[in-house]
């Protein structure tokens, strides 16, 4: 099979998961949702973007692989309204009403992070049941997180906007109750701390949700909803009137006006990453056909060959970029990385890492010659570094390499999947192997004789266990990354973020812990 | 001796003088009214006097002004135009007395035939055939035409088919003579339904030359207003020896009052041939392009050249050719010829500059005569006509086919006009045989838009594309992302826009296969001003405009005016049912219900004026009179609701 045909089929079947979650709770929900007036969450935000623009969902596939439904029943995504990028979130009410769930609470958590970072207003499209009940325990404490974020953006000069389209009670109404603006829309918010039952309960007092938490109501009465909507385009009308008076200037430098496209087809990004990861690829062809005018100016192109590092800009954003040439970083990889990093904070110009790590040398010679050391002062290096980082994960990013490469630990901006990539401690035949030395040294101490049967079987099921977690949907699911792309993409997906993070002041730092010498 | 020229007209006549009087080395002064005031032919003189005020006769019939004008800025002759004063008998006099030449008959001349009772009388004693002036009308005589006496244009004109409506009708047309002539005189005549217009131009100089230069016909006509006007007449070519009759008539009729300058004889003709005088009109006419097109001739030197007392030659020039002219109005045929206003944002015709008379050999040529240009508003004050687009051909069958391509093509933006109508005339069967009566509208109709379902299709889609590439190009961030981009698309983008009473909703996605949208269509190019689709296999270009409100597609497919759907309407501007808003902008010049009173489906309820014609606003169905938000007297813009009538049951 072709490098194109394998990432073709992997396509094939990211396809098939994203479209769980475009389809939410299903026809059958859809439907009702439909036939009651009521817009779906993704024509929700389709109608609050500017027309054209660009939207470029996150975390899409969280939940993946647990028991919910795919998307944990919430859209994120940054979007383009009223000529300001916006952090935009949706609860998904066809998925068991919008209910939570915990996949649920870390993509809004996830939301909340990138919004901060980035300095991206957040526009809130509400209409949520509350918690999933049955795991209530993984999200009531940790949840409470959702509304301290809202008010420290807002703390913090990043507007807050909630567009309330129908329930969003109890703990929910702390969405509304926290941002900046509230729209209502009449008929469908229902913003309240107790429904009727609990009223009655609680205190005896008959009402009904109308006068408890209707839109007219906190319109007119509470003073909670600022915006009255009539129905849900004139909330999402009133959404972009309110952005469009934020008065909102992004701090970071402009792109270039003009620059080039590639001069290299995207398309052949398909065919680059090889079916079997231990093949090693050049990453300069993949920068080829992502940077502008496929120029990359390589910095000690000589040195550390391992790793290529060079400077070049993005859709006019001027990046450096670090990329694994041959999976393996050395002590002299390292030592260039590190000095790379703190070159580009003194500019202070947004970091690009290309994954594609088996992680640091191991062995005797490496071991004498520092490469701890070495591999130290590049984690050093990444994890003070103050520029924007984004990673993109293209073939493996194994071990220590995933640290040192800016690997989710270590707060890149954003990280996104191919889906050829695979992520772990290592590669499943050389934990496979581990443990069967492990074993077989036991068992030699003991003086037992070796099951090698068991062994194989072991190893067999150690493998397949390593290569399902390592790969882009299940690390996906967990939060892992920001969402796995298409190849094709990555110039689009890096230009949309590095836009959006240019929205916050881009600055390096050279202040960085100790360098072990 | 002229030296500097004022014409007391506007619109596209005055610059048609101006630029025969700069051609001549003469200076220009034009008038105006306040509405006009930033007109081309204004800005184009070397020096404009305003008439304060819009209505006419606050201004251009003002003639005591005009004169005043005239003296201010220094003219010494005065050029009536055509319309207006043009055919005042008491304004020439005066221009006369105050010392200034005026480019026109003599004062007897327009005196006698500016009461079309008198001048049918001149006529029938000199031995030109006339149609009786009816002194009582009975049921034998229907169908009559009530007429102006010193009417022209259409104005004051009504056809009768039921004795029971005459009196009504006499009222209106004297109503609407006294506003547009200042003279209330109407007269009957038997109405040829199908007949033939046919018209001759004479040219009489002050030493007894007189000219028949050619005939027109102008048979095609909407409410008595001439839209197709061609030289030589299909009728005259095809009936032996019936241009010598009609030459000699004209030249008889000139001659009995003593004709000097340029003037038209305007006869009714059946299919036989038989024709009957039907006025004199002692003017420059709308349509004289058409014989300056066939003879080489500029009949506005002339007139000045007749004015300044110089002779004509023995003989007129023989025509040579074919020529067509239409008028442009902003008019909706389909919709009662209803006028038009607004900003003309385009006006774009393929053509070559105005010369009196282009080369009378070879391919075909155009020649545009616009009062309008890129930008202009057109008022409700004044003729709806825009422009006249002539075209000249060795044969009818070159000539029409140019003038309809030429038309076709055009980019009038802004303004309905009638310019869909006029092709289509331009290509029907009939018309391409000569068969062109007056009756024509009637029998087939007013034709269909030059685009169809499908080209309106394809231009909402052009228009959408542009769009999409206008937002990308305009847009603050991002903008050179792939349009419309997503991870995960959800549904495609989406845009509607109404033509008429269709709604087009236009749904596509730009991926980075190409365009994903109904239908096999690619996309081949895409800017905010062209979108060229490839359809299976075929190739068009389409042109797109944007204006506020307003997108404007042009193709070979047909020009297609499309409104963008807004995205999010505003609650607040809901209309209540039964809410009727004005037409057009005008003035409310009666209200004839009020406020609770029961009213029946088609009951009129207030009336309007607008372009100089009432427009009724009738009740839409049965009911209550709930809201009246209009007096008497009311300026009202188009969309104002005037009045909303509760139906019955819910009243």
């Amino acid at each position: 099979m072709s490098n194109r045909e394998a990432m073709l089929e992997k396509l094939a079947a990211l396809d098939a998961e994203h479209a769980k979650a475009l389809a939410g709770g299903g026809e059958k929900y859809v439907a009702r949702h439909h036939k009651r007036g009521k817009l779906l969450a993704r024509e929700r935000i389709e109608l609050l973007l500017d027309p054209d623009s660009a939207f470029l969902e996150l975390s899409p596939l969280a939940g993946w692989g647990s028991d919910f439904t795919v998307g944990a029943s919430l859209v994120t995504g940054i979007g383009v309204v009223e000529g300001v990028e916006c952090l935009i979130t949706a609860n998904d009410p066809t998925v068991k009403g919008g209910a939570s769930n915990p996949w649920t609470l870390k993509k809004a958590l996830r939301a909340d992070e990138i919004a901060r970072a980035n300095r991206l207003p957040v526009i809130s499209l509400v209409e949520s049941g509350g918690a999933d009940l049955p795991t209530q325990k993984e999200i009531f404490i940790p949840g409470g997180a959702m509304f301290r974020n809202l008010t420290r953006l807002s703390a913090e000069g990043i507007p807050t906007i909630a567009l309330v389209f129908g329930n969003s009670t109890a703990g929910g109404a702390y969405i509304p109750g926290m941002s900046d603006y509230v729209v209502m829309v009449d008929g469908g918010a229902k913003v309240f701390l107790a429904g009727p039952p609990l009223v009655k309960m609680a205190t005896g007092e008959d009402a009904d949700d109308e006068s408890l938490g209707g839109a007219a109501m906190h319109a007119r009465v509470s003073g909670l909803a600022d915006y009255f909507a009539v129905d849900e385009p004139d909330a999402i009308r009133l959404g972009r009137q309110i952005v469009s008076r934020l008065n909102w200037n992004k701090l970071g430098p402009p792109p270039a006006p003009s620059y080039e496209e590639p001069l290299y087809d995207a398309d052949e990004l398909l065919g680059i990453v090889p079916g079997d990861l231990k093949v090693p690829f050049d990453p300069r062809d993949v920068i080829a056909r992502v940077v502008d005018g496929s120029v990359f100016d390589e910095f000690k192109p000589l040195y550390g060959s391992s790793l290529a590092t060079g400077w070049a800009s993005v859709h006019g954003y001027p990046v450096g970029i670090l990329a694994n040439a041959r999976g393996v970083l050395f002590s002299e990889e390292s030592q260039k990385a590190a000095q790379f990093i703190q070159l580009a904070n003194r500019t202070s110009v947004p970091l690009i890492f290309l994954h594609n790590t088996t992680g640091y040398m191991v062995g005797q010679e490496y071991e004498q010659g520092g490469i701890i050391k070495h591999g130290a002062q590049m984690i050093n290096a990444v994890s003070n570094s103050k520029v924007p980082h984004v990673s993109i994960l293209m073939g493996a990013s194994y071990g220590a390499g995933h640290y040192g490469m800016c690997g989710r630990a270590f707060d890149p901006r954003f990280l996104f999947a191919w889906p050829s990539a695979k992520s772990a401690v290592t590669g499943p035949q050389q934990l496979a192997g581990v443990l069967s030395i492990v074993a077989r040294a036991a068992a030699a101490a003991k003086g037992q004789p070796y099951d090698e049967d068991g062994d194989a079987a072991m190893r067999a099921y150690v493998e397949g266990q390593i290569e399902a977690e390592s790969l882009p949907m299940f690390l996906s699911g967990r939060l892992y990354d920001d969402g796995v792309i298409d190849p094709r993409d990555t110039r689009t997906v890096l230009g949309l973020c590095l836009s959006a993070i240019h929205s916050a002041p881009v600055e390096g730092t050279s202040s960085f812990g100790v360098f072990r010498m | 001796m002229i030296n500097s020229v004022l014409v007391a007209n506007r619109g596209e006549i005055a610059r048609r003088v101006f630029r025969t009087a700069r051609a001549l080395g003469l200076g220009t002064v034009a008038v105006h009214s306040t509405a006009d005031a930033s007109a081309p032919y204004v800005g184009e003189a070397d020096a404009a006097v305003l008439l304060p005020g819009n209505a006419p006769g606050e201004t251009y019939l003002r003639g005591d002004l005009v004169i005043a004008a005239a003296r201010a800025a220094g003219a010494d002759a005065v050029h009536p135009g055509y319309g207006f004063l043009s055919e005042n008998a008491s304004f020439a006099r005066d221009v006369i007395d105050a010392g200034l030449t005026w480019i026109g008959p003599p004062v007897e001349a327009i005196a006698a035939m500016g009461s079309k009772v008198e001048a049918k009388k001149l006529m029938a004693a000199a031995g030109v055939p006339v149609l009786a002036e009816l002194g009582s009308v009975d049921a034998d005589d229907l169908p009559v035409l009530v007429k102006a006496s010193a009417g022209g244009g259409g104005r004051g004109m009504r056809v009768v088919h039921r004795l029971e409506d005459l009196a009504g009708e006499i009222e209106a047309a004297s109503a609407e003579a006294l506003s547009a002539f200042g003279d209330g005189t109407v007269f009957c005549e038997r109405y040829l339904a199908t007949g033939r217009h046919i018209e001759v131009q004479v040219l009489a100089d002050q030493h007894g030359t007189v000219w028949a230069v050619g005939e027109r016909e102008c048979s095609i006509q909407r409410r008595h207003q001439k839209v197709v006007e061609e030289s030589p007449s299909p009728l005259v070519e095809r009936v032996p020896g019936m241009r010598a009759e009609l030459f000699a008539a004209a030249r008889k009729a000139a001659e009995a009052i003593g004709y000097v300058g340029a003037g038209t004889v305007e006869f009714l003709a059946d299919e036989a041939g038989r024709f009957y005088f039907l006025e004199m009109n002692t003017r420059l006419q709308v349509e004289h392009p058409v014989t300056e097109a066939v003879t080489g001739l500029d009949l506005v030197a002339l007139q000045m050249s007749i004015a300044a007392g110089e002779a004509l030659p023995a003989q007129p020039p023989e025509p040579v050719g074919h020529s067509i002219e239409v008028r442009l109005y902003a008019e909706e045929p389909a919709q009662d010829w209803q006028p038009q206003t607004g900003r003309l944002h385009r006006f774009a015709l393929p053509a070559c500059e105005f010369e009196p008379g282009g080369p009378r050999s070879g391919a075909p040529w155009v020649r545009v005569d616009s009062g309008v240009v890129s930008g202009s508003e057109v008022s409700p004050y004044y003729d709806a006509m825009l422009a006249k687009v002539i075209v000249w051909g060795a044969t009818r069958d070159a000539a029409a086919r140019r003038l309809a391509s030429a038309l076709a093509s055009a980019q009038i933006h802004g303004v309905r006009t009638n310019r869909d109508l006029l092709v289509w005339i331009l290509r029907h069967p009939a018309f391409g045989a000569g068969d062109t009566d007056t009756g024509f509208f009637e029998r087939y109709g007013v034709g269909e838009p030059l685009a169809d379902k499908e080209a309106e299709e394809l231009s909402a889609l052009a228009a959408a594309l542009a769009d999409a590439a206008r937002n990308r190009a305009t847009a603050k961030v991002q903008g050179r992302l792939p349009s419309g981009w997503r991870n995960l698309p959800s549904q495609p983008q989406r845009k509607s826009y109404a033509v008429g009473d269709s709604t087009y909703e236009v749904s596509y996605r730009l991926t980075r296969d190409g365009l994903v949208t109904d239908g096999d269509v690619k996309l081949v190019e895409a800017s905010a001003e062209r979108v060229v689709l490839d359809l299976g296999g075929v190739r068009r270009g389409f042109a797109v405009a944007a204006y506020p409100g307003l997108v404007c597609v042009d193709s070979a497919l047909g020009p297609v005016a499309l409104t963008p759907v807004e995205r999010f309407p505003d609650p607040a501007r809901q209309l209540a049912a039964g809410s009727l808003v004005a037409p057009m902008p005008g003035s409310v010049i009666r209200v004839g219900v009020a406020v609770g009173d029961e009213v029946k489906q088609g009951q009129p309820l207030l009336w309007l004026e607008a372009m100089k014609m009432e427009h009724t606003i009738s009740a839409p169905a049965d009911g209550v009179v709930a809201e009246l938000t209009v007096g008497e007297g009311e300026q009202v813009e188009v969309g104002a609701v005037l009045a909303v009538v509760r139906a019955g049951e819910d009243a």
